[in-house]
């Protein structure tokens, strides 16, 4: 059987699960998996980007999903009024300083470069004032902005313009962050630059839930607009109502179904798209290019190749496809949520993604992504059918059997966790391997 | 001169006792971490885990030593269910090096696969923990809780403010010092301790001297068993056992080895109590220390607070970064490769 | 037939062969250096005897047993010391214990032979609580030297011992290598500096590309003028 044949087995594998799933659990559920499978699928394309062209190891996936998200919340949510005049100008002044003491410590630092403590101190000096001058500029700002209609804002809200605008913001917002984060830190060797993009990953899910005057921390930034119908239209217009009794079933079942597909489309079309753009850009001189710099990187500087340049691109680009991700998925919930922003969730899965499904491979990455959030979710039903099976033979209320059932739910961890440990050692080239040109 | 005593009493009470109690414990953990990249140089995802798997080991045997009425006065049970926890955590990094990390060391892996395989051996005993104790909180501390009581300080120096010190803070104190100076000993005293560090600093050295790589692997694991237990059950009857909360932990006891330099143990136990007390100064809110030390006229109206105590654990976050940043060698690492 | 000989020596790193037919060998109490231009199979040589290669022809005679097969650490333990040109000391170790870890294979007492390698290198005997990191590039060697000797080897290997030192610590470790030849110890040794080398040598073997070109004593390698033209300029 041919790798291409496979492939197409595997994707079809796939839906006839996602069926099987439609016609057990419920199309609902079908599609509102098939839909997170998607941006799953498009986060674990931006993890490969980085990995698969440039051998970049980051675990930090987490915050540039996050950053995309609140793009969503800054592009879409509606203005609050009265919060920009409050403290706006705080708000930017404060801003504005951290960027200059930011921009003169690195400036004092470089400066004073192999002056020992001297280094240290005045850079220390810099900042501190330099902090110390921004809080003082955005703490008044900030109380003032919360206190504006703090039950139902409390923040500086968003532009009011369609949400679907935010996925292309979050993007740009997410490149924004990773050049930055990049430039510091692409130099350290590979552990090193998966610690520091972890703790930097989680530095910025702690800004963000706690900086309420932006995104309302703890509190959440709910009812973000849509791009696709709300189900209580649908159900109100008797057109659809016609319709839906026309093929047998009734307005709400299929409002439900109906909004899930549409989504389920515009997901697809950014899949589709991103998927070709990067497979275009593999294929080209500059993959080529970026292949050739992840092989033998000795090599390729001294061949003459701005290495950190191509790895800062990678990076960018990346982590602006996770963003586009995380605006996505926020546009799904319809709400920002600082809290849902799990290391676990966001960052490690994501990696069994890739790695599952072929890490250096944009096919195997998506075909990881829909696999790999397939089972996690599923694993729960499916480990209750499986521990109602095995105990059937028990009491009702058994000790072992209610504590089997309890813990179904942890199933999934173990399962994952023994998944990528076996297809580390087995399978190490994942479900569709890299194909080499 | 009471102002004075005073606001130390408050700095003590505070920041100094808190801070040397977490301080031991993130220290024990940064030890475990430490160790482990300088012996195995790799960097091991799952050592949160691993002290949650050993504190969970130590929690079980507490109950059923508690069940049979058995204690342990005014210290807590669960200290003489250590070194059953710790024997059963042992067993458990044994059984993990066989199956997964002696393969990786056998084919020469490089660092980053050690990461992600290190990530999957997380996965996994996070899915047993749950498995086993469930996701809930759990008190395992009993005895006597505090060593000295706030009112009972105030009472003794008539001073305003009061100095509490816990049983459990005082234990991590004592063990952790015990243990450092166990494994200190054990490093540069004993021969077998001292082929570890030859391994650790020139493997191709080592080997050639004939010092067997498995049997330094092996004792590596049993150390680092033992530190992840101690440290994950210290942290637990502090606070209490979460599960979730020692996931939490990882990145605060990752800065802790880092600050201090990577493969150093005297660094581990620097950086220890370096981000301690960092998060701990840095959060807090000195405006009740203020007053008492300035005159009245100068008394400050905020809380003077650098940063809100949300941020806590985000400090350690940051000042890895940082020093990942600046100085990745640490304060008394040496290996740059 | 010497007491350590490799004899029709045809090994390498993988793709080609770097050793064509090579015999190298030395008896107790001997200095034996091996030179040669670059490339010429110098370290190969010596890594083949010590049994960090596999050869694909000949093999390696230790006192009349066939050591071939043997690894480095079990040729250790048959009384074969080596110390390697590069990254040859416990850096982060003080002088003692990179001494002691020398000695790691014996269970015995092993004061004495640290009492003995402090006679023969005493300026390590100062510095004995200092880690070996912190010492000058010739000292380090020393201390290299002094580490492999506490396994009382009968014969010790050195690879470059020299190399990028100064010319007067070159003199006095020469010094010290003809010290512990004394003691009836076999030294065979790889040396860039052929000229010095071949002066203290009692037998020297000259490779080119991989094959015996001249093998004859230090002296008489000296005085060759062929020998003298083509490798120690003249």
């Amino acid at each position: 059987m041919t790798q291409s044949y496979r492939n197409i087995m595997m994707f079809a594998g796939m839906a006839v699960l996602l069926a099987f799933v439609g016609f057990g659990q419920g199309w609902d559920i079908s599609l509102l998996l098939l839909n997170m499978c998607i941006i799953s699928a498009i986060m674990a394309l931006g993890v490969n980007i980085q990995w698969g062209y440039a051998g970049l190891f980051s675990i930090g996936s987490m915050g540039f999903a996050a950053l995309g998200g609140l793009a969503g919340v800054i592009v879409s949510a509606k203005p609050v009024s009265g919060a920009w005049q409050a403290g706006g100008l705080g708000v930017l002044g404060g801003l504005l300083a951290t960027i200059l003491t930011a921009a003169l410590g690195v400036f004092v630092w470089r400066r004073l470069a192999n002056q020992g403590r001297r280094q240290y101190l005045l850079t220390g000096i810099v900042v501190l004032i330099g902090f110390l001058v921004s809080r003082g500029l955005m703490g008044p700002a900030i109380a003032a902005i919360e206190e504006v209609d703090p039950a139902a804002a409390g923040y500086l809200g968003g532009m009011g313009l369609p949400i679907i605008l935010s996925w292309a913001v979050g993007g740009l917002l997410a490149a924004g962050a990773a050049w930055v984060v990049g430039k510091v830190s692409l130099g350290l060797r590979s552990d090193y630059l998966a610690i520091a993009t972890l703790g930097i990953s989680e530095i910025i899910i702690f800004v963000l839930k706690f900086e309420d005057w932006l995104t309302r921390g703890v509190k959440n930034v709910t009812g973000l607009p849509r791009p696709v119908p709300y189900e209580v239209d649908l159900i109100a217009s008797s057109a659809f109502q016609d319709w839906a009794t026309s093929i047998g079933s009734n307005a709400t079942a299929a409002a439900s179904i109906v909004v899930k597909l549409c989504y389920a489309g515009l997901f697809s079309a950014v899949l589709l798209l991103v998927l070709y753009l990067s497979e275009i850009a593999l294929r080209s001189p500059w993959g080529r290019m970026m292949r050739a710099i992840r092989d033998n990187e000795t090599a390729a500087e001294a061949m003459g190749k701005n290495v950190k340049a191509r790895h800062l691109q990678v990076f960018v680009l990346g982590s602006a496809v996770i963003g586009i991700a995380g605006a996505m998925l926020t546009t799904l919930d319809g709400q920002f949520t600082p809290t849902s922003y799990q290391p676990l969730r966001f960052t490690f899965l994501i990696w069994v993604m890739v790695i599952i499904g072929g890490s250096g491979n944009n096919w195997g990455a998506v075909l990881g992504g829909f696999v790999v959030w397939f089972f996690w979710i599923e694993a729960e039903p499916m480990g209750l059918w499986a521990i109602n099976l095995i105990t059937s033979g028990m009491s009702e209320d058994s000790a072992l059997r209610l504590h089997l059932l309890d813990s179904a739910a942890y199933m999934r961890l173990l399962t994952m966790g023994l998944v990528l440990l076996l297809v580390l050692r087995f399978a190490p080239r994942g479900l569709i391997p890299e194909v080499k040109r | 001169m009471a102002d004075i005593l005073n606001a130390l009493v408050i700095i003590a009470n505070f920041i100094i006792v808190p801070g040397l109690a977490y301080g031991s414990q993130l220290a024990l953990g940064a030890l475990g971490v430490t160790l482990v990249f300088g012996v195995l140089r790799f960097s091991n995802i799952a050592h949160g885990e691993t002290m949650a798997a050993g504190a969970m080991f130590t929690m079980l045997v507490t109950w059923w030593l508690q069940s049979m009425e058995m204690g342990f006065g005014p210290l807590p049970t669960a200290l003489l269910a250590l070194p059953f926890g710790t024997a059963a955590a042992m067993a458990l990094c044994l059984a993990t090096d066989k199956a997964v990390y002696g393969y990786y060391r056998r084919v020469k892996a490089s660092p980053a696969i050690y990461i992600i395989v290190s990530v999957g051996v997380m996965f996994v005993y996070n899915g047993l923990i749950r498995f086993v104790v469930g996701p809930q909180d759990r008190v395992i501390t009993d005895g006597q809780r505090f060593i000295m009581k706030a009112r009972a300080f105030k009472k003794a120096t008539g001073l305003n403010e009061g100095l509490a010190i816990k049983t459990s803070q005082a234990v991590s104190v004592g063990c952790a010092v015990l243990a450092v100076a166990s494994l200190f000993w054990f490093l540069n005293r004993t021969r077998t301790g001292k082929s570890m560090r030859a391994y650790s600093d020139n493997e191709d050295l080592a080997l050639l001297s004939g010092i067997n790589p498995e049997r330094v692997v092996l004792i590596t694991w049993l150390i680092t068993a033992a530190l992840a237990t101690l440290a994950g059950t210290l942290y637990g009857l502090d606070k209490s056992f979460r599960p979730f909360v020692y996931m939490q932990l990882l990145l605060p006891i990752f800065a802790a080895a880092i600050v201090g330099g990577f493969g150093s143990p005297l660094g581990a136990i620097a950086g220890g109590f370096v981000i301690a007390f960092s998060e701990l100064t840095i959060t807090f809110a000195y405006k009740r220390v203020l007053t008492y030390l300035l005159p009245d006229s100068m008394a400050p109206t905020t809380l003077v607070q650098l940063l809100s105590t949300d941020y806590k654990i985000a400090v350690s976050f940051a000042i890895l970064v940082i020093v990942l940043l600046i100085k990745p060698t640490g304060m008394f690492g040496q290996r740059s490769s | 037939m010497s007491f350590l000989i490799g004899e029709n020596i045809t090994c390498g790193y993988g793709g080609a062969d770097i050793l064509h037919g090579c015999t190298v060998g030395v008896d107790p109490g001997e200095i034996a250096v091996v030179v040669g231009p670059n490339g010429a199979g110098k370290s190969t040589a010596m890594k083949a005897m010590f049994g960090m290669l596999d050869l694909r022809e000949g093999r390696v005679m230790l006192d009349d047993t066939d050591i071939s097969t043997l690894a480095p650490q079990e040729r250790v333990i048959h009384g074969m010391g080596f110390v390697p040109q590069n990254n040859n000391v416990f850096t982060s170790m003080t002088v003692e214990e990179n001494l002691e870890m020398g000695a790691f294979i014996r269970r015995d007492n092993i004061a004495d032979t640290m009492a003995q390698v402090f006679e023969l290198f005493p300026v390590l005997r100062d510095k004995r609580s200092q880690p070996a990191g912190e010492l000058s590039g010739g000292q380090r060697q020393q201390v290299a030297v002094g580490r492999a000797l506490m396994t009382q080897p009968k014969i010790l290997m050195l690879d470059e011992p020299t190399a990028g030192v100064s010319p007067i610590v070159m003199d006095e470790l020469f010094d010290r290598i003809i010290e512990v030849a004394r003691t009836g110890i076999a030294i065979l040794m790889v040396e860039q500096n052929a000229k010095q080398a071949l002066n203290i040598a009692d037998k020297g073997f000259v490779l080119v590309q991989g094959r015996n070109a001249y093998t004859d004593t230090g002296a008489a390698l000296l005085a060759n003028a062929e020998v003298r033209r083509a490798f120690l300029g003249g």
